[in-house]
């Protein structure tokens, strides 16, 4: 006790006057508050801008122009031979019922009284859409006994009309464009005020399929969904009751040795593998080998089931791993086997961790198109729906993110505002699940 | 000075309940068990004392054969429940726990409601055929916990909500509801307050009537008040078991004699 001499006490100032150190620490507290608020705006922002861009740039996929035409269903060319025989009326293909259409239009023209210089029939092609003739050639088949009649039609306008009144079409830029010229701008503005031809939303974006290049205004992301509907079926089918049995064996009943090291460190390397690794490994095994078709939503299900699982392991025995230690102790304290511990009390606490990190998983899975790419899920998919569950599942389909990828590598413009509205409904199907993902958690949270 | 239950000591039974002969205890490398042999009675509170790391807890583990969960945990010798030899490998530990009950340094009741906490041993060990057995087995354990008057109107409501001595002694009527013959407490009132501790050792003294328990406890006082057979743990060596007033007042071993004077521990 005699060498520590106590050291002078330092000369203290008045509480009220910050001394040197504290104006220090409290400089340095203010500076990060400020880094952290400025990393929060800029995300913000960004944020914001994105939003904004996509809504902006997609909104237009979800209205479309169609214009109402009265057309004589014309017995001399539909049907020569007076029969109303199926077989015969489904000889005459879409270009028979083109002239049809073309001559209502400019019966429309005449009985709204629009003075314009395009009087001979083809000229009226430009304005509506190739899918026109489809649809009336549809009509026709399926009610023969209209043939002769004058049917009232709503029919697609062509994507460069829809384009102009969307403005997407500037009139300095017809002089170049072989498919539609400036009389028939002239032509839609006086078709417009005669309330012909209007923009009204498009259901069809969203029920519809997928288009051929030239008929911009006829495609739909509805098929594409749908897939992505069989997809997400297989992934939660396979995912999660197999990435769940799978964890609680590790966390819970797997002996801690090399082995099970091993595999531990080959899920955590898996979760972090590129997508389109396991594109290729689904090419191989799934397709070349297992033989099983190909661009079926069940093999794109399966591709992503082995992306997903790594993800759902992880966070399903994270969140087991949280459950506290005493809770196994008071289980198997009062003599419940090790399977009644994991069932009746560990499994029900992980719960809402369990549930969000599988639909995190879907989520992923959702939005995912790499892998899709390699094993056929991209590409033009203008059939119908699928008939059944099987179909489904087996034939050729696309998903929405691969159908959005397919949009904006088309030459029409239209398209690029079709891949932006794709975007906003694979968007909604994100915030959707996410918005599942906390409603499952506050439901299922319980505190001990 | 300890408050002595000198009048209890010829209570104690020689009919033995648990026999342990030679028990090493290793984690990994530690060896944290060494020698102990101890006999504890039917009917009679049995102390574990010790200061911290003396393995009084791990050796209390190993009657319910709880250390089994430990995958590092090595145990060596012989302990008999009844004459049986728990550690045989046709013994499931599943069943020596329904006959060995435990209650925690913690309480933890489960989260569920206060009826379910107490439900759940005899529901899963198939006491109960009917929901009126399950009924009485649920109130007359609560009652022996003593705690039924006051949670009998709001045994639907979780056992989590109640204060930490309530919840200790449901953890309590949660263990003696499957029926136990032994009943292991680690530190049973380490995060009660002195009133709740007060109620713990009322209770622990009533159980014995029909048990026999076994406490580890860091409190002398406690071991004083509610056992009557103490036993001193050192450095994982059983240094001395006997009567526990023989023990706080002539305790043949000097290291016995320093912990329970304050000078080691």
């Amino acid at each position: 006790m005699t060498d520590a001499t106590a050291p002078a006490a330092p000369a203290r100032g008045s509480l009220k006057a910050a001394d040197e150190r504290t104006r220090k620490r409290n400089a340095a507290e203010k500076r990060f508050r400020l880094y952290g608020l400025t990393a929060v705006g800029i995300g913000l922002i960004l944020l914001v801008t994105l939003l904004s861009a996509i809504v902006s740039n997609g909104v237009g996929a979800f209205q479309q122009t169609f214009i109402s035409v009265n057309v004589f269903l014309d017995p001399e060319r539909l049907d020569k031979q007076g029969n109303r025989d199926p077989a015969d009326l489904r000889k005459v293909s879409t270009f028979g019922y083109t002239p049809l259409i073309q001559n209502a239009m400019l019966a429309t023209v005449a009985d709204a009284g629009v003075q314009t210089p395009l009087t001979k029939g083809t000229d009226m092609r430009p304005m509506f859409s190739a899918g026109a003739a489809a649809q009336v050639r549809n009509f026709v088949l399926e009610n023969p006994d209209r043939i002769g009649d004058t049917v009232a039609f709503r029919i697609l306008a062509a994507s460069r009309v829809d384009g102009y009144l969307k403005g997407r079409v500037q009139r300095e830029d017809v002089a170049r464009d072989k498919n539609i010229d400036a009389e028939h701008l002239d032509l839609t503005d006086a078709l417009v005020e005669a309330g012909v031809v209007e923009k009204t939303f498009n259901l069809a974006f969203i029920t519809g399929s997928d288009a051929s290049e030239s008929r911009a205004e006829q495609a739909g992301i509805g098929v594409a969904m749908i897939g992505s509907f069989f997809m997400m079926l297989v992934v939660l089918g396979l995912s999660l009751p197999i990435g769940v049995a799978a964890s609680i064996y590790l966390e819970e009943f797997a002996p801690k040795n090399r082995f099970t090291d091993l595999i531990e460190v080959n899920i955590s390397n898996l979760a972090a593998v590129p997508s389109i690794v396991f594109g290729i490994l689904g090419l191989a095994v799934f397709i070349q080998f297992a033989h099983l078709p190909q661009s079926a939503p069940l093999v794109g299900g399966l591709v992503l089931t082995l992306m997903t699982l790594p993800t759902i392991i992880i966070s399903t025995r994270a969140s087991l791993k949280a459950v506290p230690p005493s809770i196994r102790d008071a289980a198997l304290g009062v003599g419940a086997s090790k399977m009644q511990t994991v069932f009746h009390h560990v499994l029900p606490l992980a719960m809402p961790g369990i549930l969000t990190g599988t639909i995190i998983g879907l989520a992923q899975a959702l939005g995912e198109t790499a892998p899709l790419l390699l094993i056929g899920m991209v590409g033009f998919i203008a059939s119908n729906y699928p008939d059944g569950l099987a179909s489904g599942f087996l034939d050729p389909n696309s998903a929405m993110p691969a159908q959005i990828y397919e949009w904006a590598k088309r030459a029409d413009p239209a398209y690029y505002e079709r891949a932006w509205g794709g975007i906003i409904i694979l968007l909604v199907f994100l915030l959707t699940m996410n918005f599942i993902a906390i409603l499952l958690r506050r439901r299922f949270e319980r505190r001990w | 000075m300890y408050d002595l239950p000198q009048t209890d000591s010829h209570v104690i039974h020689e009919d033995l309940k648990v026999r342990a002969r030679d028990v090493q205890v290793y984690y990994g490398a530690t060896h944290a068990i060494k020698d102990v042999s101890v006999d504890i009675a039917d009917k009679t509170v049995t102390a574990f004392i010790g200061p911290s790391g003396c393995g009084k807890s791990t050796f209390l583990r190993c009657i319910n054969r709880m250390n089994d969960t430990i995958d590092v945990a090595r145990i060596e010798g012989d302990i008999l429940l009844d004459g049986e030899d728990i550690y045989d490998p046709a013994v499931d530990p599943v069943q020596l726990r329904a006959r060995v009950g435990m209650v925690f340094q913690k309480p933890n009741p489960f989260p569920k409601s206060i009826y379910d906490n107490v439900a759940y041993g005899p529901k899963i060990h198939g006491m109960a055929k009917t929901k009126s057995d399950l009924d009485d087995i649920v109130e007359r354990a609560l009652r022996r916990g003593a705690i039924w008057e006051e949670v009998k109107d709001r045994l639907l409501e979780p056992g989590t909500g109640l204060s930490g001595g309530q919840q200790q002694r449901l953890c309590i009527a949660r263990a003696v509801a499957t029926e136990p013959e032994v009943l292991l407490m680690d530190e049973p009132c380490s995060a009660l307050d002195p009133i709740a501790t007060a109620q713990v050792e009322e209770l622990i003294d009533e159980l014995r009537q029909n048990y026999s328990v076994v406490i580890v406890t860091h409190s002398m006082q406690q071991a004083a008040r509610v056992s009557q057979k103490t036993a001193f743990f050192h450095l994982g060596n059983l240094v001395e078991y006997g009567d526990t007033g023989q023990i706080f007042t002539n305790p043949q071993d000097p290291r016995t004699e320093s912990y329970i004077t304050g000078r080691i521990g």
